[in-house]
């Protein structure tokens, strides 16, 4: 209650707050008194959204290089930066400030992905990092402090070491808490001990990242933290609610969160080695079931369930062999044999490819590990039960023909009833819906046999002479007979079209102009057909 | 309460030994549903039977594993590269328990008897005359399994045979209009007993891809005659590759309309 006392005065007189000093030094006597905040490391990787596009694919990052999400640049390459381009710029602008700048999509995932080598680093000389997001992580000070001779030694050695494992250029700050050592981070500061409030009370109000609080802030005559972290608590509370009321603690120096430490990942694989290499599938399955039994016995010691399994085999040859099986469930011991026993007989089937050796080593790799009490069972029985039974048949005829041998069918967008259909491996993500409008989409009933390529046919008029299309999307006229491939002729009783289409005009390669035709046949068969450049061919069936 | 007649009994009344069968064969659903329109010829597919469908009418088999599918069943469907999903998806197979296995050569028979350990439903195409050996195999494993076996082509020892006759297809004129739907006869062939043909009268597929009545015989089909306009753009088309222009007196020179 006393520092909103004191505060409530000074917010009466608005004209003080431009001392800045005052509310600075104010602060500065708190967070001691406090004792809250930790000191804190924080290791920030600049444009990380472009650094971890060049470290997973490949994008060359020293020229101008913008990633982008929902069409404003969220970060860009150093070199676009000297072109001009800035973070929130639409994509068109980026590109005429900057026409050779090369676009990248925003993928969280790939981001994370990245990143993770930096921690591992990281992890290597310090114990207990927090990931704060992609691209910055968060560690206590003291114990590298000791261990290296100081905060400044630590920070230098944290950041080599990143530079030198993942080749990734670091910056790293130290300051009381975690936002404070953040925004040192990004100024390469050490900011002593106590003097935290007096770093942060010079700095933008913009730097706590909440745009909204800021732009109203500004409208009061706040323009820094300083300024901000003056006002009292309770009225900022008040006034602006919950979140203004935690930005307000971190304006001033209080950023006592704890750590989030990240627990590293254990190495779950397990690895069986055979002195005489297995040369039946049945020895090889009766070895993966005691891999098995250690793999459940090791992930039930940390309360986890794998969905997806890995399994490698290696031959004495060196020949190797590797799938991943999809589980909806717990992958029993049974069920990791038999998947074992599957994908060896499959190996051992396969006539292009057989292994010429017996087996060496087995490995068996959980993937897409749960915590055990987030899976659970249908609510009603049966209904988990039938998915399970086809899961299990499925899994062994791709055990057998390949995984790739099954497919399930998901929604596409797009005009034929081939494009339509996306056909995915069973197992494999479905991906969602697309309820895009797709004009010039063939009206139900779809054909019920979709030709999986293609058959040439021939259209011929009432005087025998080829049909074609004009200019102006118009038969040279009406098809009287039509014979499919090799087959002899046979009478048009009915035909509607031509429905042109014209697709991806935009890319020259994928262009693609066709006019679809519906025709019924004497013989009471209905086709699709297709007419490109005055090539006839048969796209569907209507039987 | 004499004589209970026969039709009411089979929901209620059931011999002990379908009991034992009960337990391998998914216990009391030992039937699939199949749609009103094809009740005449089969009432249910019951689990553990064949039920073949004469080759050239793939909407016949949509429409058969439609209901089943939508009321639950997972269905595979081996051996078929072209197999229409969307047409599937329109007549009311549900993607979500759908596999399909476009090439299982060269181990046709593994695959299907694997694929009938776990599906409810099963069509294949048989790659070229099935021996009786393995057929009667297949046969058993649906028994068994409770499975339902459905071969689309050449098949000896079903229990059920559905042929399509040739169809009649609706809403294709000459230039214009749109396939909309298609009338045909399924006849149903059994095996000894049941082996008098049944037949049935239906809309396959009717305008929005699913299995519909037939219309009343009494009314013939109208067909619709083309708009003056297409005939006369047809007319034209066929002189000179494409229609005249003409210029109507009185409304400028610019009103200029393709007669």
């Amino acid at each position: 209650m006393p520092d909103l006392r004191i505060v409530s005065d000074l917010y009466g007189v608005p004209n003080l707050l431009d001392l800045g000093e005052v509310p600075g030094e104010m602060a500065g006597e708190q967070p001691s008194g406090d004792g809250g905040a930790v000191r804190t490391l924080v290791v920030w990787c600049p444009d990380w959204p472009v650094t971890a596009a060049g470290i997973v694919d490949g994008v060359p990052v020293h020229h101008p290089v913008a990633v982008l999400r929902a069409n404003r640049v969220v970060s860009c390459s150093p070199a676009a930066r000297a072109e001009g381009v800035t973070v929130g710029l639409r994509k068109r602008e980026a590109q005429s400030r900057c026409p050779h700048l090369i676009v990248v999509d925003h993928d969280p995932a790939r981001e994370a992905r990245a990143f993770e080598p930096v921690v591992v680093a990281v992890e290597q000389v310090a114990a207990g990092v927090e990931v704060v997001r992609p691209g910055v992580c968060a560690l206590a000070a003291r114990g590298p402090a000791r261990y290296f001779g100081g905060e400044e030694r630590a920070a230098e050695r944290i950041v080599e070491q990143v530079a030198q494992e993942c080749a990734v250029e670091a910056q790293a700050g130290i300051a009381d808490g975690g936002f404070p050592a953040e925004l040192a981070a990004r100024a390469g500061r050490i900011v002593p001990p106590g003097r935290t409030p007096a770093f942060l009370s010079g700095l933008d109000i913009s730097t706590l990242g909440r745009p909204d609080l800021a732009s109203r802030l500004r409208r009061l005559g706040i323009r820094t933290l300083g300024e901000f972290a003056a006002l009292p608590a309770g009225d900022v509370l008040a006034r602006f609610g919950f979140d203004a009321a935690l930005a307000h603690r971190l304006a001033a120096g209080r950023d006592d969160r704890p750590l989030a430490v990240r627990r590293p990942p254990v190495d779950l694989a397990v690895t069986g080695e055979f002195d005489d290499p297995i040369e039946r599938v049945d020895v090889a399955a009766f070895a993966a079931r005691s891999l098995a039994e250690r793999l459940h016995e090791r992930l039930a010691r940390h309360g986890l369930a794998c969905t997806r399994l890995g399994i490698e085999a290696v031959t004495a040859h060196g020949q190797e062999l590797h799938r991943t099986w999809r589980h909806d469930g717990l992958l029993t011991t049974a069920a990791i044999t038999d998947r074992v026993r599957w994908q060896l007989e499959g190996w051992l089937v396969r006539r292009d490819q057989r292994p010429t050796g017996g087996i060496r080593r087995l490995r068996l790799e959980p993937d897409g590990v749960v915590s055990e009490l987030q899976l659970q069972p249908g609510l009603w029985g049966d209904a988990g039960e039938g998915r399970e039974r086809a899961h299990r048949a499925v899994a062994r005829v791709q055990g057998r023909l390949g995984p790739d041998a099954v497919l399930t069918a998901a929604p596409r967008g797009g005009r034929s009833p081939a494009e339509q259909v996306r056909l995915v491996p069973w197992g494999d993500e479905r991906g969602e819906r697309d309820d895009a409008p797709w004009p010039g989409q063939l009206p139900p009933p779809a054909p019920a046999t979709v030709l999986p390529a293609p058959v040439p046919a021939t259209v011929h008029d009432r005087d025998g002479r080829p049909v074609v299309l004009g200019p102006r999307q118009v038969l040279s006229a009406p098809p009287s007979r039509l014979a499919v491939g090799e087959e002899p002729p046979v009478a048009v009783t009915g035909w509607a079209g031509p429905w042109p289409v014209e697709e991806r005009w935009w890319a020259p390669e994928e262009a693609r102009r066709v006019a679809r035709f519906q025709v019924s046949l004497a013989d009471g068969r209905a086709l699709l057909l297709a007419l490109t450049a005055d090539r006839w061919t048969v796209e569907a069936s209507y039987d | 309460m004499a004589v209970l007649a026969p039709t009411a009994l089979p929901d209620r009344v059931r011999r002990a030994s379908d009991l034992a069968r009960d337990r391998v064969a998914g216990g009391p659903n030992r039937v699939l549903p199949v749609a009103p329109e094809l009740r005449p010829l089969l009432p249910a597919l019951r689990r553990g039977s064949t039920v073949a469908v004469a080759p050239g009418t793939s909407s016949l088999v949509l429409a058969l594993i439609a209901p089943a599918s939508a009321a639950g069943a997972w269905v595979a469907v081996v051996g078929m590269p072209g197999f229409g999903a969307l047409a599937a998806a329109q007549a009311g197979v549900v993607w979500e328990r759908l596999a399909l296995v476009p090439h299982p050569e060269p181990e046709w028979g593994t695959v299907v008897a694997t694929l009938l350990d776990g599906f409810d439903i099963v069509v294949t195409v048989p790659p070229g005359p099935v021996a009786p050996r393995l057929a009667g195999r297949l046969a058993a494993r649906a028994r068994q399994r409770g499975s339902v076996l459905v071969p689309y082509g050449r098949w000896e020892g079903a229990e059920l045979t559905l042929t399509a006759g040739q169809g009649a297809w609706e809403g294709l004129g000459a230039g214009h209009g749109r396939l909309r739907r298609r009338e045909l006869t399924i006849t149903a062939r059994g095996r000894g007993a049941a082996g008098r043909p049944r037949q049935v009268r239906v809309t396959l597929p009717d305008a929005a891809g699913r299995l519909g009545p037939a219309r009343p015989a009494t009314r013939p089909a109208p067909t619709q005659p083309a708009p003056a306009w297409v005939a006369a753009g047809q007319r034209a088309a066929t002189r000179t590759g494409r229609p005249d222009l003409t210029l109507i007196p009185g409304t400028g020179e610019r009103a200029v309309r393709r007669a």
